[in-house]
């Protein structure tokens, strides 16, 4: 009785739940009306057939309940009536599969005019790469990747050399203009998701996955990785700006090709020492870096990373509300007024001798080598050298009050926030491994002793 | 004909009954015991799983407040968690516990037609579960590779336990590969071979039928993980290349080249969409006991449900890919796919509507098993339905993982089959321990694990249509997902506390009553089918005591017009009791009978 | 179609004794023969699913095929052999004699041993040359499918030596009849596996 009652409440509240949900899909951004069609056939046939089944489910558990002197009725089957539903629910079925199918079909056959380009993915960031004036693609492979052909473009196809690289988790596309993204992986599966796309499809490594769309509404929109990847799944995220042709283009012009990127003349260290001077005041001759100043040392440290960070004091991205150490470093790195001055500084610093810093915090090792070892390594690597492929600077030899500095920024969200530092929000959810400021310590106190 | 001595009966077996506790209980070979040994251990790893999932679960709910729980740990969690409640808690209960306990009371047996192969499954099962919980306490702890265990990320450095914890995992796989093929051995064959007189298969109690197909479905469809799981140790241990393709792990070239991640995918799920109906198989066989008995009802259809089982057990074998449809295989296979996981949905809504139908114009009884059974229909019917989206292909494009996945697979295969474990536990345990449990604890568990788990995997839905994905650590920053999403994560967790909580109610209800229940009648239920006619309750070693039952009829004759009672035991002579059809048996079975 | 009759009949319809002392739908048989089918359809599966993995990562552009040894070949007869003599000694057994029981039963394991020591001939010989598992996945499946093969030949060698013990030890050959039936099936079994990886391993 009370279960037959609960039942009914049960099927009213779901039914109060689905409308009074603020949880919905997303407002469709691509031309995928179909799918959501789809969906919405699939949703009201199935939502019939789950009130009236429960309805009449409650019915039976209320009306048939144990009464005196009630005998239930022998029936073993009824051949028609069972074969009447079969019918029915094959009709149901016809009806939600056959659009399907439909809708699918046109999945599977991108347009003639579909314009192409490239997602590559890796552990844990996103790159992209479009066609240059010939429209094709260059030939790509893992064996060819490096620090400076991070797509592992064939150097010695000419279809590449036009090709335009986007290394930075964020792209680009015209509206109304269908496009097929081919999907290509450097280490493990990822999966290219945008929600308001409507379409997702494995990268995996090894071969080239692919699927399409038409977008049609700008905007900014969220790219997840949605096949798990390894402990950095969650902060696999990029974005994509779908604007008008016009924006397009000029934004497209504005990013190097892969020619250019290789052409880049090696960077000059004597001019790097020139610009240098300006920082030895604080970071010392030799990049040491002093505690008192606040100044970490630099020396060491991977030039890709100094030049990035470099640019994100330029940008504002860093050194924002309160980080007061580093709205100091802004005025400085604004006396670096092109990219090649940041290039050359920065490989002067890389050039400098590396002499580990001194130890000036304690800790509990163990309990620092069991959060290292089991959420840091993965980017930072094992001996705390960092890699360029994963976007992790060197820790090792580095200064440690600086490690629990910029840690405790990421923590309290001084650092890593901004729109455009996508790799300090990784670094903002990561650094929640370590609990508390002691368990940072301990962290730094294990790197201490990767030297 | 009516007596048949012992000596003659061709599988009338020797029993040896041991005389020392250990003997009793440890080494037994008496399927009861197995039965126990093999439920106990399952359950105890599936308190691990209920554990890993509800830490998981505070980290999903408050991520800001839970500092226990890193992404390491996190993704260790949801592995273990995923493939502890498939493997070892769902299919070990279902077919090592019941398949053990049920398959000889049933089919009129003494015991498995291999005892002492049976003893070794158990032992061999434990095995695998030590070298699965041993990964804890190894270096970098258990593999966080998603219970999917897709390479090439198994191996690779950024994720946790690449190096022992996915070794023990597969290891502990290929153990439990062999338990499940030596138990599954015995039940086939004793299904098979060992009915007592005048069992036919069409006689048999659907909870067979379900454990007798869901059973071969097993040892058809492990192997394909077996495989997988060599491969893929070769592949980690000696650097083979069959899954692993031209890879770079931290920017470094790993030494292989050429395989292929897609393969694995492909023989994971030909084991893995098989391993969705070994565990619903059992549970529909069992609740459709529990729905008969409970509703003083045939069940409607046997024929019907019969037919749907071994439908459905086919089928099960040609939809695999539909795990598969944004996993980069030829996207062309999602056609055909598409269709057939979609087909499995008409035998699947049949047996629903029989479900319903036997409750139709029945005499509910509502005791604690019917509650379950009748709670098991509701979420069944939910999750069923909730397949249609993802089963069909285009649809899956949007929903492929994320949480709508989680919603509809764990109201599907974990919140249904487990009502009915429950229903089948609070159902035979008269009959297993002799005592009857507390019905208002039982009545307690019920709501609170049904409504409970409702309240968890409902909203689930909504943050998989919002796109919420699956296997995140934490939201962070997006522009399409409020924070109110982040509270419907947090209720969530809130209601999964609750729901882990409320089953300590059921461990402390069959403990205490083990002790301090009633004394329970032999049938208690008054159910018609064999298990339930043993001349001890609990029944004694051996079952039957000096003579095998005969069986005159099928397992569902309740409330037969102008019979003494609303029930007929199925050893009960067509003599004794009215037959409703003046239909009698044909002439090839007489003659089948004179040969003998 | 007795099959088709038993699962489309009415259970509630028909009372009594149905089937008799076997019950309607029991193989006439020991169940340890419906036990050993069983297990045979498993291995067919897991042999299936290695062949099938085979051909797929075959396609695949980096497949070196491997040039078999011409060993197997001579494999191939030992096994052969063995299967004979299996197949002789249950001959034997099913008419019910002992005579010579004992040379055929023995013969077919020496002969299974032999393969066995064979194959891991053509391992070592594979080494020397320097294919080694890891240097081509042709190789590696050399490697997995003859070893896993050589597994279910050590598995069906040590039933057989409990038999070869029960017989030297005195025991009557009804006793251990069923026993050697059903090794001379699981020898022939494996011999026809044997033949079809050594017809895909020579071809491809």
């Amino acid at each position: 009785m009370a279960l037959a009652v609960v039942l009914f409440v049960l099927v009213v509240a779901t039914i109060v739940f689905h409308f009074a949900s603020p949880w919905w899909f997303t407002d469709l951004a691509a031309d995928w009306g179909t799918i959501d069609f789809t969906i919405n056939i699939t949703f009201w046939v199935t939502g019939f057939v789950f009130i009236a089944c429960n309805l009449f489910m409650a019915y039976c558990v209320w009306k048939f309940r144990q009464k005196e002197g009630h005998k239930a009725v022998y029936e073993p089957e009824n051949a028609k009536l069972e074969f009447g539903l079969s019918v029915f629910t094959t009709v149901g079925v016809i009806a939600m599969l056959a659009p399907g199918l439909f809708v699918w079909a046109q999945f599977v056959t991108p347009p003639e005019d579909a314009a192409e380009f490239e997602v590559l993915g890796q552990q844990w960031q996103w790159q992209f790469r479009y066609p240059g004036a010939d429209g094709r693609l260059g030939t790509a492979d893992t064996t060819f990747v490096s620090e400076t052909n991070p797509f592992g473009i064939n150097p010695d196809d000419p279809n590449g050399m036009d090709d335009v690289v986007v290394n930075d988790p964020i792209m680009h596309l015209p509206q109304y203009q269908p496009v097929k993204a081919l999907l290509r992986s450097n280490d493990v599966l990822h999966n290219f998701t945008v929600t308001q796309f409507r379409v997702k499809m494995d990268l995996v490594p090894g071969l080239v996955s692919y699927l399409w769309f038409d977008p049609t509404v700008e905007g900014t929109y969220d790219i997840l990785c949605e096949e798990l990847c390894g402990i950095g799944h969650f902060v696999m995220r990029g974005s994509v700006v779908v604007e008008t042709q016009e924006k397009f283009d000029a934004w497209l012009a504005a990013q190097p090709t892969f020619a250019e990127t290789q052409a880049q003349a090696a960077p000059d260290l004597i001019a790097g020492q020139a610009q240098y001077a300006t920082c030895t005041a604080c970071h010392g001759a030799a990049g040491e870096g002093n505690q008192m100043l606040n100044a970490p040392k630099l020396a060491g440290q991977q030039a890709w990373y100094i030049e990035r960070q470099l640019d994100y004091f330029k940008q504002g991205v860093r050194g924002g509300d309160g980080d007061t150490y580093g709205q100091q470093m802004t005025a400085f790195a604004n006396l670096l007024t092109s990219d090649d001055a940041v290039r050359n500084v920065a490989a002067y610093i890389a050039s400098l001798p590396d002499e580990p810093a001194a130890l000036t915090i304690a800790g509990d090792v163990s309990n620092g080598y069991d959060i290292y070892d089991r959420n840091c390594a993965a980017c930072h690597l094992d001996d705390g050298a960092g890699t360029w492929y994963t976007d992790a600077p060197k820790l090792a030899g580095m200064n440690d009050w600086y490690f629990v500095t910029q840690i405790s920024n990421f923590k309290a969200g001084i650092r890593g926030l901004h729109p455009q530092d996508d790799f300090g929000e990784q670094m903002v959810s990561m650094a929640t491994a370590m609990a508390d400021l002691e368990e940072v310590q301990d962290v730094a106190a294990y790197i201490n002793t990767l030297r | 004909m009516a007596y048949v001595p012992l000596a003659d009966r061709d599988h009338e077996m020797e029993m040896h009954h041991p005389h020392t506790w250990i003997g009793k209980y440890v080494w037994s070979q008496d399927h009861k015991v197995i039965a126990i040994q093999y439920g106990s251990i399952a359950i105890f790893t599936g308190l691990v799983g209920l554990v890993l999932s509800l830490l998981f679960r505070l980290q999903l709910g408050f991520p800001e407040s839970v500092s226990f729980v890193d992404p390491n740990f996190y993704y260790q969690a949801i592995t273990m968690h995923g493939m502890i409640m498939v493997v070892y808690f769902l299919t070990a209960l279902f077919l090592g516990g019941f398949g053990n306990y049920l398959v000889p009371l049933m089919c009129g047996a003494r015991d498995m037609v291999f005892p002492f192969m049976n003893m070794l499954s158990v032992w061999v099962f434990l095995v695998s579960v030590i070298i699965l919980m041993a990964s804890f306490f190894v270096g970098g702890g258990p593999t966080g590779a998603g219970w999917t265990l897709y390479p090439p990320q198994t191996a690779m450095a950024g994720t946790p336990g690449h190096d022992l914890g996915i070794v023990l995992m597969l290891v502990s796989l290929a153990v439990f590969i062999v338990a499940f093929t030596m138990g599954g051995l015995n039940y086939v064959v004793t299904i098979l071979q060992y009915r007592c007189r005048g069992l036919t298969m069409m006689r048999l109690p659907l909870s067979i039928w379900g454990i007798f197909v869901a059973t071969v479905l097993g040892l058809f469809a492990f192997p394909a993980l077996l495989v997988a799981a060599i491969m893929m140790l070769f592949d980690t241990l000696l650097g083979t290349s069959f899954f692993m393709p031209a890879v770079l792990e931290s920017g470094t070239a790993l030494d292989h080249n050429g395989g292929s991640p897609i393969l694995f995918q492909h023989l994971f799920w030909f084991f893995g969409h098989p391993e969705v109906y070994i565990v619903a198989l059992p549970a529909f066989g069992l609740v459709s006991d529990v729905l008969s008995v409970h509703a003083r009802k045939n069940i409607f259809g046997y024929r019907m449900m019969v037919w749907a089982i071994i439908a459905i057990g086919g089928l099960s074998f040609i939809v695999w890919a539909h795990h598969m449809y944004v996993s980069g295989m030829n996207p062309y296979f999602g056609f055909f796919f598409a269709t057939t996981t979609l087909i499995i949905a008409v035998p699947t809504a049949l047996k629903v509507y029989n479900w319903v139908l036997t409750l139709w114009e029945g005499d509910i009884r509502m005791n604690v098993p019917m509650y379950f059974a009748i709670g098991f229909i509701f979420t069944f019917i939910h999750g069923g339905l909730t397949g249609l989206f993802l089963g069909n292909v285009v649809i899956d494009l949007p929903l492929s993982d994320t949480y709508f996945v989680i919603a509809h697979f764990h109201m599907v295969m974990g919140v249904s089959p487990i009502l009915v474990l429950f229903a089948a536990i609070y159902h035979w345990y008269p009959k297993m321990t002799g005592r009857m449990f507390h019905e208002g604890m039982a009545k307690l568990h019920f709501w609170l694990t049904f409504l409970g788990a409702y309240a968890i995997y409902l909203p689930m839905h909504y943050l998989g249509f919002l796109g919420v994905p699956r296997r995140y650590y934490a939201l962070g920053t997006t522009e399409f997902i409020p924070a109110s999403a982040q509270d419907l994560n947090a209720t969530i967790t809130i209601a999964a506390l609750i729901v882990g909580i409320s089953q300590l109610l059921f461990f402390i209800n069959i403990i205490w009553s083990l002790r301090y229940g009633k004394k329970a009648d032999p049938n208690p239920w008054g159910a018609a089918s064999l298990e339930w006619q043993t001349p001890d309750t609990p029944p004694a070693h051996g079952n039957w005591g000096d003579q095998l039952p005969t069986v005159y009829r099928w397992a569902y004759d309740y409330s037969v017009p102008g019979a003494h009672q609303d029930f007929i035991p199925q050893n009960t002579p067509e003599s004794e009791e009215p037959t409703v059809s003046d239909e009698h048996f044909d002439p090839d079975t007489e003659k089948s009978l004179a040969n003998l | 179609m007795k099959l088709f009759r038993s699962v489309t009949n009415k259970p509630w319809e028909r009372k009594g004794i149905i089937g008799g002392m076997r019950p309607e739908g029991a193989f006439n048989t020991d169940a340890e023969r419906v036990a050993l089918s069983f297990f045979l359809i498993i291995a067919s599966v897991v042999f299936s699913l290695f062949t099938v993995s085979y051909f797929i990562r075959m396609e695949l552009p980096d497949w070196q095929p491997l040039a078999e040894p011409t060993q197997l070949w001579l494999n191939t007869g030992l096994l052969v052999a063995s299967s004979v003599l299996f197949q002789w000694a249950r001959n034997i057994v099913g008419s019910g004699q002992s005579n010579n029981l004992l040379i055929a039963l023995v013969g077919a394991g020496v002969f299974a041993l032999l393969f066995i020591v064979g194959q891991l001939l053509t391992w070592q010989d594979l080494q020397a040359a320097g294919l080694y598992l890891s240097s081509n996945p042709a190789n590696a499946f050399y490697y997995l499918m003859t070893g896993l093969h050589a597994v279910h030949l050590l598995g069906g060698l040590w039933v057989w030596s409990r038999s070869t013990i029960r017989l030297l030890s005195g025991a009557e050959v009804t006793d251990i009849k069923l026993s050697i039936e059903l090794c001379a099936l699981y020898w022939h079994f494996l011999l026809l596996v044997w033949l079809v990886l050594f017809a895909l391993l020579a071809n491809t």
